[in-house]
């Protein structure tokens, strides 16, 4: 139609077929963040709070820090007013990067709702570059308008009447913190973005996400006045600690957000619709199914045989990470039973003393009993971890059960200190811990899938199949393997090994 | 071109596009119509790789939409259902946006916005906020932006809504200029006026099913019969009509007109004009009466609805 056109291959369709590389992905994702903060500049709506906050309340925030200071100073408590000038700084760095939170919502979900999104998707860009390009976007105004807010604070407190001289690593925290809220932030509404189709439902959802970042700025605040190294060259401790947590918080969210914004997630979802019914048949059909395909076993033959079975070989590489988890949880209890200031003071009497212990256990009711509150013990404890895990990307999984595992080394470090025949702890422990902790690593690999299945589905499939798959698999070994096998292991604690360890504290002379 | 074979898309339960299989020869346009929630835009989001198909595979201008999504993508120009303009921006700095994503260079990018924008009559408006645009002209440059890097495959969801007669002709004469210049062209649409006007072949969805499809004059003759003619004559038909039955199936006759239906015209119409020409009767006019692609589809409709009604019959 032009004298330009060329016969049936496009002319810059050729060189739009981009190479791999991360150089040419993040110039395609910058092409992508250039417009959309050129956009976001022009928005009044966001352009205005960004300016006041930026400018003018760093004004104030000093205003206020220099008074406050002063009539501390009246009472003698020039402490409280020092710690307070940090304190408003990170305030100042907060409050423009919780604009972020609105500027991802608007350019994720926005977009999607003015329907703008779909020529975009249509281009060569990849998924990848798609969403590093806006969630740069995202970032950067805010991001720029906080450390140039929190740049004049510092200026007017470091020169001002308030002469502020604050160690340097105080100020490196408060900009880290910043940036990784901002990342947290950001991130976050990504994935409450893609998973509603209008910024109504989006602003509601992104509750979850300021609530907590608020909460967690007061928390951080209460640390700068309280924190006993405040005043340290190297920082608050307790602050690095949260940075820390907060960057693996954004590495996992930056997964699922990278899992879940796909052109696949982002159009095959077109209305907000809560099917509670639906969603229950769908989970009902996930814990019958024998296979990814969702197909319901015809017996309980096959469901064991097929469906279980599959189930622990799709666990993959959980299974191992559990365990590695779990022996390493065990050596830190051992290593922190072998410090002096966490020894225990033993019972008098030795390993004599624990069988009259053993033998009173030795008696059908308690026996009885002692089995039923240790399935309740462990299954509760496995259920919590499961649960949690689901919210918490699978970290849950990997803290609450392996807790129990640094317990069990340093108990093994005490006897090992008072200088217990170590054949009593293998009695007590082994006995039934053949068939316990074998389940326990199972049910915990289950439930980090779980919640760790998001970040990365598995290839061809969206998060939301492929957490249906992982909670039918989790259920199934949990019914198939787990309540079995906990069962059993309790019987075996309550009855058979209190006789085990009396049959070896009397080999051993006790 | 475009090929799809046994193409499905299952939202969990919900099947929306059920074994579709269409060929698109590169220079032709295919007109993919249908009632709303057929499918079209499902089954158009598969072939320009944005969706994944969940059975039966796709390949658009050489390219598998699955395996080698982005360069069908590169090789695609999208006009979709909504324009979905960034309403902030300049008309020459959102294609120019849309150029370096399609991995123009800047002058070919300048050189080509101002080209197309020439091409729909957009040239005074280079420089104007996307927000100030009319309804008709935002159309027009969505497939200024659909056309922009030169694709050999288009994919058109309703090219000319919301357009003035004259912008719509301006955006028809563009389609049959790149067919003649071997450009692939799907196009959905309601305005059967137009796919009848610019379509090679229709295909007709329902249901995520293609019902139909083929040329203009294969499903005229498979779903409303053969072709129609009509014949006029000066004065009276005098028993025309009685006389012609060892030769043609007359459907309607008046005083001075008749309509049969012939399947092979090109043999029955000089038989029928040399009777008419023996028994004395002046003929005026021998013409094929057209079947209008809303006949067509009407019918086609119809039949797939009595269909299903008699499966569900079965069923129950």
């Amino acid at each position: 139609m032009t004298a330009t056109a060329k016969p049936v291959q496009a002319a810059g369709a050729a060189s739009a077929v981009h190479s791999a590389g991360w150089r040419h992905t993040l110039d395609n994702a910058l092409i992508v963040t250039r417009r959309e903060v050129r956009d976001s500049f022009r928005d009044w709506r966001i352009i205005v709070p960004i300016i006041i906050l930026t400018v003018f309340f760093p004004f104030l925030a000093q205003e206020v820090a220099t008074r406050f200071s002063n009539y501390l100073a009246g009472f003698g408590a020039e402490i409280i007013g020092e710690r307070n000038i940090p304190f408003l700084l990170m305030v100042i760095g907060f409050f423009p990067i919780s604009i972020s939170l609105v500027i991802a919502l608007e350019t994720f979900v926005g977009e999607k709702e003015r329907r703008s999104l779909e020529p975009l998707l249509s281009t060569p860009l990849t998924n990848t570059e798609l969403y590093i390009g806006k969630t740069l976007a995202a970032m950067i105004p805010p991001l720029l308008a906080s450390y140039v807010g929190m740049g004049f604070y510092l200026l007017l407190a470091l020169t001002g009447e308030l002469q502020w001289r604050p160690p340097a690593m105080l100020i490196a925290q408060i900009i880290v913190l910043t940036t990784v809220q901002a990342l947290v932030m950001v991130a976050g509404a990504v994935v409450v973005s893609s998973q509603t189709t209008s910024t109504r439902a989006a602003n509601l959802l992104a509750s979850f996400i300021i609530i907590p970042m608020a909460m967690l700025t007061t928390g951080e605040s209460l640390i700068m006045f309280l924190a006993p190294d405040a005043d340290s060259p190297l920082g608050i401790g307790a602050l690095w600690a949260i940075a820390a947590g907060m960057a693996v918080v954004v590495v996992l969210l930056l997964r699922v957000g990278s899992s879940v914004f796909n052109r696949e997630e982002l159009l095959g979802r077109t209305i907000d619709e809560l099917n509670l019914r639906g969603t229950l048949a769908r989970l009902w059909r996930s814990v019958r199914a024998v296979g990814p395909a969702l197909k319901p076993a015809r017996s309980l033959g096959e469901w064991y045989r097929r469906g279980v079975w599959g189930s622990v070989r799709r666990l993959g590489l959980a299974v191992p990470v559990t365990a590695l988890v779990f022996t390493v949880t065990t050596v830190v209890g051992y290593g922190i039973g072998m410090q002096p200031e966490w020894r225990l003071p033993l019972p008098e009497g030795g390993p004599g003393a624990a069988t009259e212990t053993f033998k009173a256990l030795l008696n059908a009711p308690t026996q009885t009993g002692a089995l039923l509150f240790i399935v309740w013990q462990n299954g509760r404890v496995l259920l919590a971890a499961a649960i949690l895990s689901i919210f918490t990307f699978g970290t849950a999984a990997l803290i609450l059960t392996p807790a129990a595992y640094a317990i069990l080394g340093y108990v093994l470090a005490q006897l090992v200190l008072a200088g217990y025949d170590l054949s009593f702890f293998a009695a007590a422990v082994l006995t039934h811990g053949v068939i316990e902790i074998p389940v326990i690593a199972l049910a915990t690999a289950a439930a980090l899938r779980l919640g760790a299945v998001v970040t990365r589905p598995p290839r061809g499939m969206t998060v939301g199949q492929a957490w249906f798959l992982a909670f039918g698999d989790a259920a199934k070994i949990g019914l198939g393997l787990v309540l079995p096998g906990l069962i059993l292991a309790a019987f075996l604690e309550a009855f058979i090994t209190p006789a085990v360890v009396l049959t070896v504290l009397s080999a051993a002379g006790g | 071109m475009i090929e799809t074979h046994e193409l499905t898309k299952d939202f969990d339960s919900f099947r929306a596009v059920d074994s579709v299989t269409l060929t698109v020869e590169a220079g032709t346009v295919l007109a993919l119509l249908g009632p709303n929630g057929a499918g079209k835009t499902t089954s158009v989001r598969m072939m320009t790789s944005i969706l994944a198909p969940t059975s039966g595979w796709a390949r658009v201008a050489g390219y598998n939409v699955v395996t080698q999504a982005e360069q069908v993508r590169a090789h695609v120009g999208v006009l979709t259902e909504q324009h979905g303009l960034y309403e902030r921006m300049k008309a020459l700095e959102y294609l120019d946006f849309f150029g370096q994503v399609y991995g123009l260079p800047p002058a070919a990018r300048r050189r080509r916005a101002r080209e197309l924008m020439a091409r729909f009559g957009l040239a005074d408006a280079l420089d104007k906020r996307l927000g100030e645009y009319s309804k008709g002209m935002k159309q027009k440059l969505a497939l200024v932006r659909a056309m922009l890097h030169d694709p050999p495959v288009l994919l058109l969801d309703e090219p000319t809504s919301a357009m003035d007669p004259q912008s719509a002709k301006q955006v028809r004469d563009a389609i049959i200029e790149l067919q003649r210049d071997e450009r692939t062209f799907l196009i959905t649409t309601h305005n059967l006026t137009e796919a009848q006007a610019l379509a090679d072949r229709i295909a007709i969805i329902r249901r995520g099913r293609i019902i139909a499809n083929g040329t203009l004059d294969d499903l005229a003759r498979r779903f409303v019969g053969d072709p129609l003619m009509e014949l006029r004559v000066r004065g009276q038909l005098n028993g025309l009509a009685r006389d012609l039955a060892d030769l043609v199936q007359v459907e309607t006759s008046a005083d001075d007109w008749l309509r049969y239906r012939a399947p092979q015209p090109e043999t029955a119409n000089p038989a029928v004009l040399r009777r008419a020409l023996n028994l004395g009767v002046d003929v005026v006019t021998l013409a094929p009466v057209s079947q209008t692609l809303e006949d067509i589809y009407l019918q086609v409709v119809q039949e797939d609805e009595a269909q299903e009604a008699q499966r569900n019959d079965s069923y129950s």
